[in-house]
């Protein structure tokens, strides 16, 4: 029972009464699904907050913003190699949505099997991007002596928003590998094969693919300028 | 569980103990309650601060426990409970909880084990602020704006641990507000039942559907901001403090910005001003309507201003910091958004006084609450056009002008309406109206009481009188005028706040010993008056989902015997008023 259009209105006026039709707005889309949406719009704005406040201070701070590329260099047999770690991270992160785009795939394919392995997959790359930040927050931390209140290469601010923007990221991340873990195991066992639904994997999914996005910008705005 | 006709075929789940029905309920309704009771207790501390305040403005010294300290944490927790822990709690957890999934035709929220998580958040948030009362060096007092670098220097009373409480309990509150709001906001776009489309949703709905949006883009930006005051509190990290000497010490703080948490505050704080009011303009439209039998006036204008203003209420927030200084484009810029958003407003109330021109109108008390709630908005949405001008802005900023703004505006104006709403719909929620007389009694005190307390306020600002001062004698520009009103408003205000326990009597009397009410005692025509039980059973509907033909607003349609026809009175029986919608 649908709101009927008005028939001379222009496509806007269409648009609006196909969207305010009767039980759902987005059709055949799932609660949860519609859900995950919306809060991943109000986390984008966490992010962007976080973002802007960290350009904002950088411009305000009164002392030199330390060289990224040094700072996150690594030596390597001799080699010095500006960013490596990172580099490594961000590969990781983009193959896992690689990865976590097969299992919605083939969750979709009823493939119980597969998009369980696809998910553990991705989990593991998950877990083992934080197990590199682990490894770049000690180094910065033991060997350069960088601290969220100082640093010995320039502005407070710089490790103040370095601890404080990848730690809310790798919460994010450790979140999503938990969450993954959980519903791979639940694929695993066959849970969502009897009720013949596997909209819960795309949903995961979309989580994973939006903290894979947020790294994007953070690396660009954060490591690369 | 995906759409209404499975939520339909799948047998309800119904709570067997008194604990998994009323305590660890996940039934919108027990939900509602838990988050009203739990709002109108914390509105209850913040009404007695207030009443402290006034006795330390219009009587110094009478009360010798309020010393400056104490003054500022009252003033500081006053201001922060009634603006998040009541009106925004109330309003979308209390209202929003109740009255969304029946009035969208839903079973329950579309979550309802988060949305029982979301009144538990809320609860130890309550507590967590409440327990700052009683730590060493009591609640912050920073105002509740909160503004570093005083918020957490040395010299602003509670910080120690009140404002680290204070930015922990926000945190946790955004983490309920955020897992309420995405129920809800789910709920109105893809639980709604057969033939309800979004226009013929109740205008309550649409308030506090577009407030919840507002909601969940606006406090991300309290909660970036509340991290990182905490940091630099915690850690000493610089992000809002600038290199500083304070009672003749250099701190270890240099490079911040104190300006950026003013921008990230009201980014979040101008929302919030429109979270407290569609709500408020969304219940009062239905109160107008239904007590003046007549449709509401232009109803899908009435949507597009609140859409409108939900838009705009995000690129006006720089209008609370005129007077720390901005490039003059921006004032221009941002007076001008803040001038349009009068348009939409506006419009609005020309609706409401619309819907009442010629109309059947009862002076029912809820009736009396929403035509006082159209004054007060529109006198405080008239000194809001001073406010709004930054050559204006710049003298009256600061003074008690701007205090008898926002409290007509975005304190009494969404009050009156909350009490208009209890009155309308406790006998859906209990069965049972609420005493008409007590009810007529605390009408008329808290209108005329407060605009007593208000309108004296505004020629204490011209007289340039300061707000946020903890004592106003022996200075030269205060007439003795001034200090006479302070004394009579505090009086006006003792009383305004004692007569509130007339309502709460009234509430706990009629409970035990109201007239029964019946299922639709105001012959309303939207869904939640057309359950099958009142109070509404867990599941709301019985049997089968209702079914809905019109809109919510056909009252008085000529033709038909009486003069309402409930939405789900097909075509065939009554004829539909208004066949756009």
């Amino acid at each position: 029972m649908t709101t009927p259009a008005n028939q001379a209105g222009p496509s806007l006026r269409t648009l609006a009464s196909d969207w305010s039709s009767d039980k759902d707005t987005f059709k055949e889309v799932p609660w949860g699904k519609t859900m995950m949406w919306i809060f991943l719009l109000s986390d984008t704005f966490i992010f962007s907050c976080f973002l802007i406040a960290y350009m904002t201070v950088r411009m305000t701070t009164t002392e030199p913003w330390p060289l990224s590329s040094e700072v996150f260099a690594l030596t390597i047999a001799g080699h010095h190699i500006p960013l490596l770690l990172i580099a490594i991270m961000t590969f990781i992160l983009i193959t896992s949505s690689g990865t976590m785009a097969l299992a919605v795939n083939f969750g979709y394919r009823r493939d119980k099997n597969k998009t369980a392995v696809l998910m553990l997959i991705t989990a593991l790359l998950g877990a083992s991007f934080v197990g590199m930040q682990a490894f770049e927050w000690s180094k910065l931390i033991i060997e350069e002596g960088v601290r969220p209140w100082g640093n010995p290469m320039g502005a407070p601010q710089f490790g103040s928003v370095f601890f404080m923007i990848t730690g809310f990221h790798g919460l994010h991340v450790s979140i999503g590998v938990i969450y993954l873990l959980t519903v791979a195991v639940k694929v695993w066992k066959g849970d969502y094969q009897r009720k013949g639904n596997y909209e819960i994997v795309e949903i995961t999914g979309l989580y994973w693919h939006f903290v894979d996005l947020v790294w994007v910008f953070i690396f660009a705005f954060f490591y690369l300028w | 569980m995906a759409y209404a006709e499975d939520a339909e075929r799948e047998t309800l789940h119904h709570p067997k103990s008194f604990w998994t029905k009323y305590v660890w309920s996940q039934d919108h309704k027990v939900i509602a309650i838990q988050y009203s009771l739990t709002a109108i207790f914390a509105g209850l501390v913040a009404l007695v601060l207030s009443a402290l305040m006034r006795m330390q403005i219009g009587f110094p010294g009478a009360l010798e426990f309020i010393d400056q300290n104490a003054y500022y944490q009252f003033m500081t927790m006053h201001g922060m409970i009634m603006v998040i822990y009541l009106l925004t709690a109330l309003f979308l957890g209390g209202f929003g909880n109740y009255l969304i999934p029946l009035m969208c035709g839903a079973r329950d929220m579309v979550f309802p084990f988060l949305n029982m998580l979301s009144y538990w958040f809320y609860l130890l948030s309550v507590i967590i602020l409440m327990s700052s009362f009683f730590v060493p060096g009591g609640p912050t007092g920073a105002g509740w704006t909160l503004y570093p670098p005083q918020s957490i220097s040395a010299g602003t009373p509670g910080t120690e641990w009140g404002i680290v409480l204070m930015m922990i309990s926000l945190a946790v509150f955004i983490v309920a507000a955020t897992m309420g709001g995405l129920n809800y906001v789910t709920t109105v776009l893809q639980a709604r039942t057969h033939g309800m489309s979004l226009f013929r949703l109740p205008l309550t709905v649409w308030g506090i559907f577009i407030a919840t949006v507002l909601a969940l883009l606006a406090f991300p930006a309290l909660f970036v901001s509340a991290i990182m005051l905490l940091f630099d509190k915690l850690l000493g990290t610089s992000f809002f403090m600038p290199a500083m000497v304070s009672m003749g010490q250099t701190l270890d703080y240099n490079g911040g910005s104190p300006i950026l948490f003013q921008h990230l505050f009201w980014f979040f704080g101008h929302p919030e001003v429109y979270i407290v009011a569609l709500p408020a303009f969304g219940l009062v439209s239905d109160l107008i309507s239904t007590h003046a039998r007549k449709p509401i006036f232009g109803y899908k204008m009435m949507v597009w201003a609140i859409v409108a203003i939900g838009v705009l209420s995000f690129v006006v927030w720089a209008h609370h910091m005129y007077v720390s200084g901005m490039n003059p484009y921006f004032g221009f810029f941002f007076a001008t958004t803040t001038l349009v958003i009068a348009v939409p407003t506006a419009l609005k109330v020309y609706n409401w006084v619309l819907t009442l021109f010629r109309g059947d109108i009862h002076l029912t008390v809820p009736m009396l609450f929403a035509l006082a709630f159209i004054l007060t908005f529109l006198n405080g949405g008239l000194t809001g056009l001073f406010l709004g001008n930054v050559a204006v802005d710049l003298p009256l900023s600061d003074t008690y002008f701007v205090v008898a703004h926002f409290h007509m505006v975005m304190g009494v104006a969404p009050i009156l309406v909350v009490f208009g709403s209890i009155y309308h719909w406790y006998p859906k929620i209990t069965g049972r109206m609420l005493n008409d007389t007590i009810g007529r009694l605390h009408f008329w005190i808290t209108f005329i009481g407060t605009y007593t307390i208000y309108f004296p306020m505004h020629y204490l600002g011209f007289l340039g009188m300061p707000r946020r001062y903890y004592a106003y004698e022996d200075y030269d520009f205060i007439p003795q005028s001034a200090h006479d009103l302070n004394s009579f408003i505090t009086v006006v205000a003792l009383i305004v706040g004692v007569s509130q326990l007339l309502f709460l009597f009234n509430l706990f009397y009629s409970y035990f010993k109201g007239k029964p009410a019946g299922g639709n005692p105001w012959k309303a025509t939207s869904l939640e008056w057309l359950t099958p039980q009142t109070p509404p059973a867990h599941g709301n509907w019985g049997e089968k989902l209702p079914v809905v033909h019109r809109w919510a607003y056909d009252y008085s349609v000529p033709g038909v015997a009486e003069d309402y026809v409930p939405q789900t009175v097909p075509e065939s029986e009554a004829p539909i008023h208004d066949k756009g919608i």
